[in-house]
Formats: C-alpha cells, structure tokens, sequence
C-alpha cells in the first residue's frame, strides 16, 4: 500500500466529524426552522405572513447559492468563529450553514404532510400549540423528517469532500492530494470505496428506521 | 313481505349482551368518578345556538355555509344533525367547540357564550366536549395506549391518575388487550373504540360525533352505535352527532335536526319526524329506508278498475306514530268488512311510535274506502288510506 493505513483512518475521522457536527447543528437549527415556517404559513396556527416570507428569502438565498462559492464567501465569518478558514473544524462553519436551509425544507415538506385531521384532534381534545407541535406534528412527520437527515447526510458528505479541496481535510483531502495531485490512482479508488460504503450505510440505516417506524 | 320491528328501548339493553362488552361496572366506576369530582356535573351538558351565521369567503365569493341556526340541545339527549354533503353539519358540529367561529350569532355550552372565552378557557371547555371523527385520527406513531392517554398528559394529569383511567376506558371499549398495539395495526371498529376511548378519557359532558361511522360496514356501525347509546344511557352524556345516514338517525337519536344549505329545514322527536317527514330534503334522506312497491305488483298495477274482468284494489295504509294507532290486523278485516291480503309493508317502532306502511289487496270495493280512514262512526285503521291503484285478477 502507497499509503500508511493511518492516514486511511484520520481522513475517515475527519469526515466523520465533519458530516456529523454539522449534520447535528443542520438538525437542531432545521426543525425549528421548519416548525417556524409551517406555523407561520397561511393557516398555520401561528399564522404570519411577513415572517413566513422573511424566513423563506432567507432560506432560499442560501440555498441558491453553491457550496464551493459559499464556501469562500463565509471565509470572514468562518474566522470569527471558528478563529481560522482552515482545517475540519473550520469547514464545518460553511457546512452546516449550507446543510441547514436545505434540511429545513424536507422537514418542512414532511410537517405539511401532517394529516389536518390530526391536528384538528388535537385542539379538540385540549391541547395548546406547543402540544400540537411536540405530540402531533413532529412524531407525525417523523418518518420524512428521518428521510431528510438520510439526504443531508449525504450531501454533506459530497460536500465535506469538496471542503477537503480546500484544506479542510477528510477524504476528499486525501483523494485530492494523493490521488490527483500525486497520480496514485490506489488512493483515489479506495477513497471512493470508502465513499461508497459510508453512504450506502447512512441510506440503508435511514431506510430500515423508516421501515421499522411505518411497520410499528 | 317484509316486517320490521324492533323492541323499543329494550333492544339497547338486549344487545348489550351480544357485543361483549362489560360496560356496567366500569361505567359505574367512571359514574362515581364524576361524582367524586366537585366541579363536574353527573349529568350531560347543553347547548344553545343563538341565530348562528357562518360564511365562508373562497376566492372572493361568499359561501353561506350555515344561516340563522337558533336551537336548544338539551342534556343528556342523543342529538343528531343530518343532511346532505354540504349542507353545513360539520360547520354547525364544530362550532360547539369553537373549532370554527360563527361569523354572527351565539353558541352557549351550559349557558357559557363560548365567543367569550380566552385562550385557556378555551382549553378547558375543549376536555369538557369529546369528539370522535370519520376517518378516526388516531395518531399513527402513539400506540393504543398512548393515544388515549394524550389528552391526559397535555392536561398534566397524574401518572397513576392516568394509568387508572385509560385502563378504564380501555375496558369501556373492550380493546384492553391491543393497548400496545399501533392503529395501523387495527380494523375500523377498533380504531373508532380507541377514537371513543380517547373522547371519553376527561369525562366529558359531551360527545361530538362527526359521521362517526360513515367509513365503517353496517355491522361495525351498529357495534359503535350500540356503544355510543350505552355511553349516553350509562353516563348520561349528551351526544350531538352529524349523519348523513337515516339509519343512524333512527338507531340512536332522541332528537333530529334536518339541515339543507345551511337552513334548518325541520327538527324534533325522530319518531315524528320519520312518520310524518314535512320537508323535501327530509323525504329525500328518507327514501333509501322506505318499501319500494314490489315488482311484480307494480308492473300489473292499473290507475282506473279494469272495464271487464276481476280487479282487486291495492290500499296504502300509513301510520305516522301520533296518537297510539297502530296497524291492526283485525280491526282493518272489521272495518273493511272484507278480505284483506297483505301484501307488503314495514312497520318501525321508533321511540315507542309504531310507524310506516301498510300495502294491502281488497277485492273490488272502492266504496268502503272514504269511511275506513278517520271518518264516520267506524275506528281508524290508520292515519292516511290511499287507493293506489288496481290490479285484474285473472
């Protein structure tokens, strides 16, 4: 092997951190957003149509904008965070920021499918809004919302590789680096391997929970 | 020939044996339990709508969805709404509990103007009003158990406290052993007692039924019905439901409201209502239940005596439930003073009210026919004789 089996490992590390912190912060910021702008729509029942549409531009507009020029354009806001633009834990600023918006809206499209029925239930048998959201609209929607952690799961790990382009490290780094940059075509094929494997888990280990939740 | 009859207000208590359901003892308990509490009336409550106007406004055109509803519900009555689809049950049902807002008018529950109420005593007038629904609502990822304990736990009741009265509930409906079951996993009766078990499970004063059992076959029907009769009869709480079956009507309704585009078109005992039906809409809901004129008897039926030949003449006797008469026999043989045959007929005893119809064969004595109704010296044979028509005899 062309290449310690070490260095195989800190990559796969490195994009597990990657993917995984940023996955989490586009999880935790994203229901709440999606909660947000399902209330907040017409007929929601915390309806607001200035800050349903404020919330959506917002969303919109980093979702628009491609990963490798937001990348680049968050550097000024990667530093004050994260106090450097290089390495994992400064990759992760622009990850999650751009995973985010993206997740918000599959959760969103997953809590519109919530049966009005359901929710009309649940006012009848006395339960507040807050009660609503907890025992009605998110354990209802859960299903596409772990649809939706499947698919920004990985996205980011696509992304993460296009992060390592630029010196964040992880597998893309080392497919890059090695691979392209040094002509070892054995790096670049077990990189992908290894890319292969990580996203078929993450799919099959979304699809089985989904099955198990519908089959209850 | 068909003749129907069922045992009045008996067949509630005969039946009850027949769906395997204990519910005697535990609705006792569950008696005791309102009791026991300070605040809640062991009775059913009332409602009262002041002229109720609701208007829709759907892409710029005003949709009259229900218009100058005045009417008293009282407590611990079965009180059914019927119509047709878009007639404004659901817009009427759902005011009750301030689902929906009236867009004039008043609805009182127990005299309390709901309009008035905040947010909180909103709340609170909803765990006093259960309501079940069509296509159930059951939430999909709670199992059994937990969707009947919800309104429980949203109300911060106790953990034994609710442990104690979902397993009650649990055996008011007979399903205590599917409580770790998912709905998904139930058939439509089933998730309609968890739908009834979760209505209950506050002790409300009352039920709304949403046309509770129209995605249900007629036999899980009449299950649920005889439940929701038993519920009424045992705790006394007052039921409104919405139909748009006659049947159900007539298996568990004390009181009926006939709605047409939003307008009370007739209202009052169902006996009555079904004996003597004064308006279109009610004729027409009505005309799934009634005897057709068989076959063969209408296809030989002539509107004038045939010239030649023997005829007999066909008599329609009605009975509208007033006044105690009811169809005898005898009495129709003395009175005719002829033969009478029996041709066809159905006669429902609805609230202890003998009605429907009577479809009998004379031979030709077209004259006897003015005094056998309420004229004369001679007894009534029924409330309205109607020659319709002759048919030769060969």
């Amino acid at each position: 092997m062309s290449l310690s089996i070490d260095r195989y490992w800190q990559a796969f590390a490195d994009t597990l951190i990657m993917v995984g912190v940023s996955g989490a912060i586009a999880f935790l910021v994203g229901i709440p957003l999606a909660v947000l702008l399902i209330i907040t729509s017409p007929g929601g029942f915390l309806q607001s149509p200035r800050i349903h549409q404020l919330l959506g531009s917002v969303i919109n507009g980093f979702r628009a904008t491609p990963f490798i020029v937001l990348m680049v354009a968050l550097i000024p806001f990667t530093r004050l965070v994260a106090g450097t633009s290089i390495g994992v834990w400064a990759a992760i600023v622009p990850l999650a920021i751009s995973a985010t918006p993206f997740f918000a809206r599959i959760a969103e499209v997953s809590l519109r499918e919530v049966d009005p029925g359901l929710i009309e239930a649940a006012q009848a048998m006395g339960c507040r809004k807050w009660d609503i959201v907890r025992h009605v609209l998110l354990p209802e929607a859960l299903p596409g919302i772990i649809g939706g952690v499947t698919i920004t799961l990985v996205t980011l790990i696509s992304a993460s590789a296009m992060a390592g382009a630029v010196g964040a490290g992880g597998l893309g780094d080392l497919a890059i680096r090695y691979g392209y940059q040094r002509f070892d075509t054995q790096v670049m094929l077990i990189v992908i391997a290894i890319l292969i494997v990580l996203v078929t888990v993450v799919q099959r280990s979304g699809d089985l929970y989904i099955r198990w939740l519908k089959n209850r | 020939m068909t003749y129907t009859t069922a045992l009045g207000n008996n067949r509630f208590r005969l039946d009850s044996h027949n769906t395997g359901l204990q519910t005697q003892p535990v609705a006792d308990e569950i008696d005791a339990d309102r009791d026991a509490a300070a605040t809640s009336q062991p009775t059913g409550g009332t409602v009262t709508f002041e002229k109720v106007c609701k208007t829709y406004h759907a892409s710029g055109i005003a949709v009259k969805a229900l218009q100058d509803i005045s009417l008293h519900i009282p407590a611990g009555s079965v009180f059914g709404i019927i119509g047709r689809s878009g007639a404004g049950k659901s817009s009427l049902l759902r005011t009750i509990n301030r689902l929906e807002m009236p867009s004039s008018g008043n609805v009182k529950v127990d005299g309390v103007d709901i309009a008035s109420l905040d947010e909180t005593e909103l709340v609170h007038l909803r765990r006093r009003i259960g309501m079940i629904f069509q296509h159930f609502n059951l939430l999909s990822a709670k199992s059994v158990w937990d969707n009947i304990a919800l309104p429980l736990q949203v109300a911060g009741v106790p953990k034994p406290e609710i442990k104690r009265r979902v397993t009650q509930l649990l055996e008011l409906v007979g399903l205590y052993d599917k409580r770790n079951t998912f709905p998904q996993r139930l058939s439509g009766g089933q998730k309609q007692r968890v739908g009834i078990a979760r209505a209950l499970v506050h002790h409300p004063e009352i039920l709304l039924c949403d046309e509770a059992t129209s995605a249900l076959d007629p036999e899980t029907t009449r299950g649920i019905l005889q439940l929701l009769r038993d519920i009424n009869k045992r705790l006394g709480i007052t039921i409104v439901l919405i139909t748009h079956e006659m049947s159900v009507i007539r298996q568990v309704c004390d009181q009926v409201l006939v709605l047409e585009n939003g307008r009370i078109a007739e209202a009052g005992p169902v006996w009555n209502l079904f004996g003597a039906p004064s308006h279109e809409a009610t004729k027409a809901l009505l005309a799934p239940l009634q005897h057709e004129l068989p076959e063969d008897i209408r296809i030989r039926l002539q509107s004038t005596p045939p010239a030649t030949g023997g005829y007999e003449q066909i008599l329609q006797l009605s009975y509208n439930g007033h006044g105690g008469l009811e169809p005898d026999l005898s009495l129709i043989g003395r009175v005719l003073n002829t033969q009478v045959r029996l041709l066809h007929g159905g006669v429902d005893r609805i609230q202890g009210h003998a009605q429907g119809r009577l479809l009998i064969a004379i031979p030709d004595q077209a004259a006897v026919v003015a005094t056998a109704t309420c004229g004369g010296n001679q007894p009534a044979i029924a409330h309205h004789v109607e020659t319709i028509g002759y048919v030769p005899v060969d």
